[in-house]
């Protein structure tokens, strides 16, 4: 108990203070978890939309992969993508392994499966009638894409929220193919696991903290839309 | 009068199982035909059709002089001549003012001065004034239909398909619509099709009727002639209520 009290203390006084350290894992995390996160939905999202408006041959099959994607292991996926950005690898001569840019990767491939299946549903659950309605006010195919876009934007939320949480929150791909470097690839997650395992208690709770407010306020972000939504 | 749509030999199938079989129909710039029949005759199955909602499975429909059908389409700009306000309307989750200048939006024009006073005016028309920055999900059965009859009027197709636009509403808001509906044909002169239980209402606003019967065209007339002189016995029979099904 007395290890938490002080953790905490400490972590107050790191939070206040604008440790340097704590500044550069809070910008490393958001920087490659946003970047991450803009990939996923660019993605995901048309994917979704797709998914959530036509039938095709083998649609089953596809969502059936896009929801095991969604419950994919994220160590499983760092390991893949360690293996294809390893030296040996078909992405190798990238020399992408240990840097920011193959943690974007996989925590791009972690978040897309998540956003394109939150999309899917909420499209899904749009009336057909309104857009065969659109359709018959005049919209072109990319308008209607747009349209549906907007109509299921509660869901798109959603998916945005879920996939930033899955990864901002992910440690093990983040710890296998960024390799936890000081001031390039360390994020809060991993940060968190170093400094736990040295017996820094205090730096590690105040991450801790930082991580649980990030989240707070994307929550909080969330519900207002949500609240703003149904109102 | 000029024919907006020649139909010939239409036939629309949906698994195997055929819904519509037209040989020949036509309609024309500047009248109200009212489409009548039992449920499940294919009227709404025709409007999809006409609207190029769906392609028909066999057939020719010429449309302002061109020809579609057997695969051929008309292009965004000719299909935006037609518009059809369904049975049970759908609104987009914004305002209804935004729901009412969406077709507009979509054609990417300008909603300015003289646009925005002729868009109040139709909502005034239309007794939706008070409600246009309502959020179109909280408006009631009668305003939400009234509010997607002036969706698809603020941008005058020159085709207005309306599919039973007045089933389940109060006398009051089947007034409004039906007013609107005389003051678009007699402005604009273009060409309504109306989808119609009510005999009242087809007699009330048609200028020529047709009546729909699993799927084929029995017989169309001038309003007068069709309901005091039918020539067909089906005819006789739906206008009599004998004809359920």
């Amino acid at each position: 108990m007395g290890t938490i009290i002080e953790g905490v203390r400490e972590a107050v006084y790191l939070i206040t203070g604008l440790d340097p350290e704590i500044l550069n894992i809070i910008s490393v995390s958001l920087r490659v978890t946003g970047t991450a996160l803009i990939f996923a939905i660019l993605i995901g999202m048309p994917l979704g939309t797709f998914l959530g408006m036509v039938n095709f041959p083998g649609k089953k099959l596809f969502t059936a992969l896009l929801y095991t994607g969604m419950g994919f292991p994220p160590v499983v996926i760092g390991l893949f993508v360690f293996i294809f950005f390893s030296a040996s690898g078909p992405f190798g001569f990238l020399n992408w392994l240990f840097t920011p840019n193959a943690i974007i990767v996989a925590q791009t491939i972690i978040a897309f499966p998540l956003v394109a299946g939150f999309v899917m549903t909420a499209v899904m659950g749009i009336d057909r009638n309104l857009l065969r309605q659109m359709e018959s006010l005049g919209a072109s195919r990319l308008q209607l894409l747009w349209t549906t876009i907007k109509e299921a934007r509660l869901g798109s939320v959603v998916a945005v929220v879920a996939g930033f949480g899955a990864i901002i929150s992910e440690v093990g791909a983040v710890m296998l193919v960024g390799g936890n470097i000081r001031g390039r690839t360390r994020v809060l997650t991993t940060a968190i696991v170093l400094e736990t395992r040295q017996g820094r208690f205090g730096l590690a709770i105040a991450l801790g903290i930082i991580l649980l407010t990030i989240a707070f306020i994307l929550n909080i972000i969330m519900i207002n839309l949500q609240e703003k939504e149904i109102d | 009068m000029k024919p907006v749509y020649t139909i010939a030999n239409l036939r629309k199938k949906y698994q195997n199982k055929e819904v519509l079989n037209i040989d020949n129909m036509q309609l024309y710039q500047g009248e109200i035909f009212g489409l009548m029949g039992p449920s499940g005759a294919g009227k709404s199955t025709l409007l999809r059709l006409l609207d190029f909602l769906e392609e028909p499975t066999a057939g020719v429909i010429e449309f302002k002089g061109e020809r579609f059908g057997n695969g051929r389409e008309p292009e965004l700009k000719q299909k935006r001549k037609i518009t059809t306000v369904f049975q049970r309307s759908a609104l987009l989750r914004t305002s209804l003012w935004n729901n009412v200048v969406y077709p507009l939006k979509l054609r990417g024009e300008e909603i300015n001065g003289e646009k925005k006073e002729e868009i109040e005016k139709l909502l005034e028309q239309m007794g939706l004034t008070e409600f246009k920055d309502q959020r179109a999900d909280k408006l009631s059965g009668g305003e939400t239909q009234r509010a997607a009859l002036a969706r698809a009027l603020v941008f005058e197709p020159e085709v207005l398909l309306l599919d039973e636009p007045t089933s389940n509403l109060d006398p009051t808001n089947i007034g409004i619509i039906e007013e609107m509906i005389k003051q678009y044909i007699k402005k604009e002169n273009k060409m309504i099709l109306v989808v119609t239980h009510n005999i009242f209402q087809a007699r009330r606003l048609a200028d020529r009727v047709g009546l729909l019967h699993q799927g084929q065209l029995v017989e169309t007339g001038e309003k007068k002639s069709f309901f005091n002189s039918p020539e067909q016995e089906l005819t006789a029979k739906f206008l009599s209520g004998e004809l359920v099904h």
